[in-house]
């Protein structure tokens, strides 16, 4: 058994006496250490597991798609020094006819060879087995696929390949870092059910879309120490002649960049949010612990006539904070460790690892504790220094009574509307005005906190409401496999339920400007936009002047170009023409990179009449059936989206995602506002117990003493309402702005509903606390309070 | 021995006070606490501080242990100059010399009376066992109570043993029978007197009950700041015999 020195004793004893209140303060602490655990935990499971997935199944650092090159080139890719491996492909978009789905499917068809692993971008085979050589209809099938559609080894799938309906047979589910994230090509989050991988033998693919002796996607890996910039850009050269598309690294790969983008988040929300919470924590440490030394000043007097030093008080005070700190500490990581293990379930339903399992790293725990204790330590130092510093004669008298004035605030009018009860709430928050700007401090943040989860999920709402109503007011958009003639368009107009026919030219292009550079597609609008429409962030309709581009916000950014500056397109299709244009306009909208022009000025650019690249259809809801299985049916067709499915998609995901970030937002906000207002309430009655029994003996009823101490913390509630909405609104626009990126932004839509609801459960929440204190209220014993000595 | 031999023989002096003064400042008016007290304290004796309230009593008191700081004048402790010494010096002094009783206890609430006298003795060199200072109070029986659980008198017996369990060169009470009642305030000031006659320890108490200045070798009387008279006793009533 440990013997415990007498003040050690002294010290949990005093805890046990104020557990409620060191409770609420761990608790507090907690929420911080348990977002700090959570998020970099995460991070950390997932870093280790991409970069173990990466080194085995040797992922490519660098990726190239161009229209066909003969194979015997692939040689002079491998010799562009630093290259150490190379993978030539035949990759193709086909659309995939699925029992039991009205809508059509996207398959991606990958070749793979049949009598050896892949050099580059591997794959990890989960079950079944590889394909055999010359059976041209085996494929492996990607996991978050077959899951969705519950297929296993031995299932068949059908594809329209290249105009032919071909009957796929599964023999095994495969997962590759190359797809650790993927989408639709066109869409803005993964839809498993529509969108698929498949892995077939190269000879099948490649005769199929006549690519027989040739490839038209490459993927490298570079020798260690490398610079993909230069391997890029000779891979650029070396592809010009045979269409290529643009050679990019590994940091601008999809799936890889948002793998990427979802870390630092991660990483930046593991501190920013624990920093906010330990702020919280050491603002109401230190009121508790100034009340609680008040209470302790004849104990201190007791001590430093002993022989105490003041080092010695002064380490015995702060181990109360670090106690209550490490209580704090072992609470969060534990609760820490079950929230990111479903964060993690989360993301095992975005990305498709082999094994993606929850960890807390050592690491993470020892800096979750030092973290706390640096809070608790700077939260408690000044009470203590405050309480310990006193001279021990001084310490021996009681405290001088409190000096009351009457607050700036308190003009004879307010006076004599206030009545007494109200002057002496005023006068006490007066009276302690950094402790009252404390608790404000820390329930405007609980209302901050509350409010984030609000608004993005109301954000969300506007996301939907802009992109795929006041952006696209289509309700299928069908893209075809080259661009076509305009007659297509009549084509469509002649299928079943098509109303309409808007058809949309999109071309290839990298946009440079200085040494900034980016692949896009610019979009050609017609003089009057009718279903596709150029929209801000608020969802307004933007016009288009005739000539020049006009640029979303984000790729404006990334090439530093402001309305009136030029831009160099090299376009990446048909003669690849080169063009200078100047920028006549920016719009601030939520889509990434995107870049639109007038659509005669495109086809004058592209030296074409009447090209297009696809077309949004309006159609009846009733002939929807019909059309998709025309649809599918139509060689011409790479991809078709159905905006029913693709919103009832992203409602779906969005859902999941919302629910669990509102879930844990308002449990971590209700602690937060629970703590503060609690501590402040029971600060308050320590003090004015005596003062509160007095006016019981004088008479008061119970209601009009809980009057006064409640409506301190009413007022203390109040006041901290607007400073919370702005907290919330600055801390939503940070938030927006760390997820802004080049694949989308978020509209910063903060509505009058998100901030009441915020207010409502702020309320509530110190509702709750003030009545747990006003019952320690009505248990006042009069007598024994009127007898205690201050 | 020791107790008849006070009084014969001159004795060592404890505390040299040359011309102390203390001035509070309250606000905005100056308070003279103490004016030029000068008077010594010998080794072994019971001293008895008595004046009406306002008179200067607790502050020396204070100073002399090492509460507190004079104004002007000088405090030797033996050898030692208190009045130059820093917080850390008078923290030393207080923790290695000094034992203090108070009117109202000032025990540790959340620790037992055998824990509150380890508190004292847990950061002394050579201390006497706390089960040792609590019997020479006679509390060998409550040495697991929480002060809450003891009446008035006994919390201040605890008190007593926790001052002496240091085995201090001075024992400084102030008021320490003021918060009690006749027969406990006798009980307490019995303790005191054991202490003094079996240690050997130099006690000085302060009170403004004249009767028990019956029961010191030496009474100081104090009044607005200054020593107005000084009673060397060679009879001494014992506590039991004392007239409230």
């Amino acid at each position: 058994m440990i013997r415990l020195t007498a003040l050690n004793r002294k010290l949990l004893r005093d805890l046990w006496q104020m557990k409620a209140q060191a409770l609420a303060i761990a608790m507090v602490v907690a929420s911080g250490v348990a977002m700090f655990v959570m998020y970099l935990s995460t991070f950390s499971s997932l870093r280790a597991t991409q970069q173990s997935y990466y080194e085995q199944q040797r992922f490519a650092d660098v990726f190239a798609s161009l229209r066909r090159a003969p194979l015997s080139l692939a040689a002079d890719v491998a010799a562009i020094p630093g290259v150490s491996a190379v993978e030539a492909r035949v990759v193709a978009n086909v659309t995939l006819d699925l029992e039991g789905m009205v809508e059509p499917a996207t398959g991606r068809l990958v070749s793979i060879p049949a009598t050896r692993r892949p050099r580059v971008d591997d794959l990890f085979v989960r079950r079944g087995r590889w394909i055999e050589p010359g059976r041209s209809d085996e494929v492996l099938a990607s996991e978050a696929f077959v899951i969705a559609h519950g297929l296993a080894p031995g299932d068949h799938v059908r594809a329209v390949i290249n105009g032919r309906l071909r009957r796929l047979t599964i023999v095994g589910v495969a997962l590759s870092p190359e797809f650790i994230y993927s989408i639709r090509p066109g869409e803005l989050i993964p839809d498993d059910r529509r969108f698929g991988i498949f892995w077939m033998e190269r000879e099948a693919l490649a005769s199929a879309f006549d690519m027989e002796g040739g490839f038209n996607d490459l993927v490298l890996d570079l020798a260690p120490g490398t610079s993909s910039e230069a391997v890029v850009e000779r891979l650029d050269r070396l592809l010009e002649p045979y269409g290529g598309l643009g050679a990019i690294p590994r940091a601008l790969q999809l799936s890889h960049w948002t793998v990427e983008n979802e870390l630092a988040q991660l990483q930046s929300f593991g501190f920013l949010l624990p920093l906010i919470f330990l702020t919280v924590a050491a603002f109401i440490l230190n009121v508790a612990l100034t009340r609680a030394l008040a209470l302790q000043r004849p104990q201190i007097a007791a001590l430093k006539a002993l022989g105490y030093s003041n080092r010695e008080l002064g380490w015995h005070y702060l181990k109360w904070a670090l106690a209550i700190g490490a209580i704090g500490v072992a609470i969060g990581v534990l609760g820490g460790a079950g929230l990111g293990s479903t964060l993690i379930d989360l993301y095992n339903q975005y990305f498709r690892f082999p094994v993606l399992l929850f960890r807390v790293p050592a690491g993470v725990v020892a800096g979750a504790t030092a973290l706390t204790l640096v809070a608790a330590g700077l939260g408690a130092i000044g009470a203590v220094l405050r309480a310990v510093r006193i001279p021990p004669a001084e310490a021996m008298r009681p405290e001088p009574p409190s000096g009351y004035r009457r607050g700036a605030i308190e003009t004879r009018f307010v006076a004599r509307r206030l009545g007494t009860a109200g002057r002496m709430v005023l006068r006490n928050v007066s009276r302690h005005p950094l402790r009252a700007a404390a608790s404000i401090f820390g329930i405007s943040f609980a209302v901050a906190i509350l409010m984030i989860g609000f608004v993005f999920s109301q954000a969300i709402e506007r996301l939907i409401l802009t992109q795929f109503w006041d952006a696209e007011r289509q309700d299928v958009t069908v893209n075809f496999v080259e661009p076509r003639s305009e007659r297509a368009r009549y084509e469509l107009a002649r299928l079943p339920g098509v109303i309409a026919v808007e058809p949309q030219r999109t071309v290839p292009v990298r946009m440079h400007a200085g040494h900034h550079e980016r692949y896009l597609a610019v979009t050609g609008v017609p003089d009057t936009q009718r279903l596709k429409r150029i929209v801000d962030r608020e969802g307004r309709p933007t016009e288009l002047p005739p000539s020049g581009l006009v640029l979303s916000k984000i790729l404006a950014q990334v090439l530093d170009i402001r309305p009136g500056d030029t831009v160099t397109l090299d376009v990446l299709e048909g003669h690849r023409p080169v063009r200078t244009m100047i920028v006549t306009g920016v719009v601030d909208d939520i889509m990434g990179l995107s870049a639109y022009m007038n659509a005669g000025a495109l086809h004058d650019v592209m030296r074409e009449s009447d090209v297009v690249s696809g077309a949004l259809l309006v159609v009846d809801a009733a002939e929807e059936e019909r059309l998709s299985r025309e649809l599918k049916a139509l060689p011409a067709v790479a991809g078709v989206g159905f905006k029913r499915a693709v919103l009832r998609n992203f409602r779906d995901v969005m859902a999941a995602n919302m629910n669990l970030s509102i879930g844990i937002n308002l449990l971590f906000a209700s602690i937060i506002a629970f703590g503060v207002v609690y501590n402040a309430a029971r600060v308050s009655l320590s003090e004015r117990s005596r003062e509160l029994a007095s006016l019981r003996v004088l008479g008061f009823t119970r209601g009009e003493i809980s009057l006064i101490l409640l409506g301190e913390l009413a007022v203390l509630t109040l006041a901290s309402l607007p400073a919370g909405a702005l907290f919330g609104y600055m801390l939503a626009a940070l938030i927006v702005g760390s997820i802004e990126s080049e694949v989308y932004r978020f509209p910063l839509y903060v509505s009058t509903q998100a901030v009441a609801q915020s207010f409502l459960g702020i309320v509530g929440a110190a509702t709750v606390s003030g009545l747990l204190v006003r019952r320690r209220l009505d248990q006042l014993d009069l007598v024994a309070v009127l007898k205690i000595r201050e | 021995m020791r107790y008849s031999a006070i009084g014969r023989y001159p004795m060592p002096t404890l505390f040299d006070i040359r011309d102390l003064s203390k001035v509070y400042r309250m606000g905005e008016v100056e308070v003279h606490a103490l004016r030029n007290v000068t008077l010594t304290l010998d080794e072994g004796t019971f001293v008895c501080l008595l004046g009406p309230s306002g008179s200067g009593k607790s502050t020396l008191l204070n100073i002399v242990g090492g509460l507190d700081v004079p104004t002007s004048g000088q405090v030797v402790y033996r050898t030692e100059d208190l009045t130059h010494a820093d917080e850390a010096a008078l923290t030393a002094y207080r923790r290695r010399h000094v034992g203090f009783v108070f009117q109202f206890y000032n025990l540790i609430p959340s620790l037992t009376a055998l824990e509150n006298v380890a508190l004292v003795t847990e950061i002394v060199d050579a201390p006497m066992p706390p089960e040792e200072a609590l019997r020479l109070v006679q509390l060998q029986e409550r040495l697991h109570h929480f002060p809450a659980q003891m009446s008035g008198g006994e919390q201040q017996r605890v008190a007593i043993a926790r001052a002496i369990a240091k085995r201090p060169a001075v024992l400084l009470c102030d008021e320490p029978t003021g918060a009690l009642d006749i027969s406990t305030g006798i009980v307490v000031l019995e303790a005191l007197a054991r202490v003094n006659a079996e240690l050997g320890t130099t006690t000085v108490v302060i009170t403004h009950n004249a009767a028990i200045a019956s029961m010191a070798h030496r009474v100081i009387r104090l009044a607005d700041g200054r020593v107005v008279a000084v009673e060397q006793r060679t009879e001494r009533l014992s506590p039991r015999e004392l007239v409230w």
